[in-house]
């Protein structure tokens, strides 16, 4: 039976240290510093660069594609070619021009609803955590309520209450989000509330708020900024999701959910282009904050 | 043993109640004019008007909520403004095509998770591992849409292999009398093997494209428990004295697992409770999920209230039952004592 991985002692340990080498560096992981980073964290490297090249197509894509719009009804459910490299769908629409510039709405709408919940439930997890007591019960009893609903469930009667645009869904995913960083930030703060200099900042004459959010604060986002990449390939997903069903984002916009909802049908009839490609850059763009979040050792709630 | 239970349920009316009064929040006080909500864009005001005194929504707020709670209690979930029919029984209906759909992805996924876990766990840091690895992170970035569109496009348009989305059986095939509500199981109860194939070919795309995304946090949970345990004291010691490195990995290894492991399929089998609206929808499976589907198309939102009730009841049940028998199980656990799970 063969160990395998690397062990405390093991041909790490036989290197001999350099001068400040050993600054948080276990002997463990010694060896491993040595080797660059895409040897380290391969998929760190490919999901920054799929990443890279999204925010590049977002930022530029609508400048250089044709009219999303534009209609060629004679030219309808065209299959891939050199004029229209995605083909065109039952409109004759080009799936390319469409699934370039709904890039800029899908990316910025992910980013935006990891932020939002990384901000607000940051915020809520540090109240709760520091101060304690019937506030963060009652914070925790509510987690509890909001986190017995499936996420993707939540955002959906959510929208369907509040009505169709891009900014409900946007504010419905976020809060599907929210309590995930609240229990993460809390969690965080709750170790981070004991440490020594927390006693050496009230001892300074620091308020109670000012300890809260100028001190633990900083010192307990580390996995909430990981675990914010996840999310914001999950929001990409859901938003995605939530228009495929005809919930939130509507057609004509060109949004790859949309766009997925209205080519579906076709492949049943064999024009497998019209939902396929779009579907796909949903696909990977998670795929590519999932890459980095795996790779920054973010939690994974099942 | 009692105390923990006690407790336990406790909690859970308490979050059960919460659950009701956040979708009441949501359905009724959230859209502002809840008649012209679920009237839609292109009602007449007198339909609006109707609307309004039929669901008693010109009603003080807490008049309504105290008949909402009312009829909740009574396990009446309201009346549909699609069908004019019961929330619950229709939702009781299609129950049954939303369970036999979870029940067979589930298990797909465990036949698919755990094996590649334990030998990822068994090869930590090969190749192997690596290739598990990205499995399981494209299962968790995968849209299963888009992994439902891709298996009817290869399997039903080019291959021909399984049905397209039409329903639970092919049209004009009687589907066979109820006794568990699971076609497979009941017609080969009734001896009718050959609508039990069918039902299996018309659940395998669904299943597949569900069971194949679920693997991937089975296959992490797996993994990750097997190397905990694989890397405890008494596994080294049970190789340190030479028992056999199958029997270490399986007895030692597995064994000490499985407890994680029954909570990640439960947790992932409560989440598919609820039916799965994308997957229903998109092939057309009659389940709760596609019922809700139908409700959101219209704002049916008293449909849709109860799709929603039901769920977070159902996944909070599955919850407490997976608790209770974990603490059965593991006497740390309702000692109050931390373990690393």
């Amino acid at each position: 039976m063969s160990m395998t991985g690397p062990l405390p002692g093991g041909p790490g340990a036989e290197n001999p240290h350099e001068p400040g080498d050993d600054f948080a560096v276990t002997e463990l992981s010694a060896q491993a510093v040595r080797l660059p980073l895409w040897r380290r964290k391969p998929l760190l490297i490919v999901g920054a660069v799929i990443l890279a090249a999204y925010v590049v197509l977002a930022i530029v894509g609508p400048f250089v594609v044709d009219d999303p719009r534009a209609t060629d009804p004679a030219n309808f459910l065209q299959s891939p070619s050199a004029d229209n490299l995605f083909g065109t769908d039952k409109f004759g629409r080009d799936v390319f021009a469409r699934a370039v510039h709904a890039t800029r709405l899908d990316i910025s709408v992910g980013l935006i609803i990891a932020v939002s919940a990384m901000i607000l439930g940051s915020v809520i997890g540090v109240v709760s955590g520091y101060f304690g007591g019937w506030v963060d019960e009652t914070l925790m009893r509510f987690t509890d309520i909001i986190l017995a609903f499936p996420g993707f469930v939540l955002a959906l009667v959510l929208v369907a209450a509040i009505g169709n645009s891009t900014l409900n869904v946007t504010i419905a995913v976020t809060v599907a989000y929210i309590p995930y960083f609240i229990r993460l930030t809390r969690a965080q703060v709750l170790a981070e509330r004991e440490l020594e200099y927390v006693d050496g900042a009230r001892l300074a004459g620091n308020g109670p708020w000012r300890i809260a959010f100028r001190h633990v604060m900083p010192n307990s986002l580390g996995p909430s900024f990981v675990q914010a990449t996840l999310v914001a390939g999950w929001a990409i997903l859901t938003v995605a999701g939530l228009a495929f069903l005809g919930v939130g984002i509507r057609p004509p916009t060109a949004e790859w959910g949309v766009m997925v909802a209205e080519g579906a049908p076709d492949i049943i009839t064999g024009q497998w282009w019209t939902a396929l490609f779009p579907g796909g850059m949903i696909v990977l763009a998670a795929m590519a904050f999932q890459f980095i979040g795996d790779e920054l050792g973010a939690e994974e709630f099942v | 043993m009692l105390r923990y239970l006690g407790k336990r349920l406790l909690v859970s009316v308490a979050t059960v109640l919460g659950i009701v009064i956040v979708v009441f929040f949501i359905v009724r006080v959230l859209p502002g004019d809840a008649a012209l909500v679920r009237a839609g864009p292109y009602a007449t005001e007198e339909k609006v008007e109707e609307i309004r005194e039929a669901y008693g929504f010109s009603d003080p707020i807490l008049v309504q909520f105290r008949d909402y709670m009312g009829s909740i209690l009574r396990g009446d979930l309201g009346t549909s403004i699609r069908t004019n029919g019961s929330v619950t029984e229709e939702l009781l209906e299609r129950l049954p095509a939303s369970l036999e759909l979870a029940f067979y992805a589930v298990l797909l996924a465990a036949l698919i998770g755990i094996p590649i876990g334990i030998v990822a766990a068994a090869r930590k840091g090969t190749w192997v591992d690596a290739g598990a690895r990205v499995f399981a992170v494209l299962g968790s970035s995968m849209a299963l849409f888009w992994l439902g569109l891709l298996l009817l496009y290869f399997l039903f348009y080019r291959l021909r292999w399984f049905p397209g989305p039409i329903d639970r059986l092919a049209i004009g095939t009687e589907p066979p009398g109820t006794i568990t509500g699971f076609y497979t199981i009941d017609a080969a109860l009734r001896g009718q093997f050959g609508v039990m194939i069918e039902a299996f070919h018309y659940l395998a795309l669904p299943v597949l494209t569900l069971g194949l995304v679920l693997a991937a946090p089975i296959l992490k949970m797996v993994r990750a428990s097997m190397i905990d345990a694989l890397e405890s004291e008494h596994v080294r010691t049970a190789r340190a004295v030479g028992v056999p490195g199958r029997q270490v990995l399986f007895r030692d290894g597995f064994r000490n697992a499985l407890l994680p492991v029954t909570t990640a399929i439960g947790i992932v089998f409560g989440y598919m409770l609820g039916g799965n609206i994308i997957v229903e929808f998109l092939f057309a499976w009659p389940g709760v999920g596609r019922y809700a589907y139908s409700a959101i198309q219209v704002n049916d939102l008293e449909a849709l209230q109860g799709f929603v009730i039901m769920v977070g009841v159902l996944y909070l049940t599955l919850n407490v039952v997976i608790d209770v028998v974990y603490a059965w199980i593991d006497p740390r656990i309702r000692l109050g004592k931390k373990v690393q799970a």
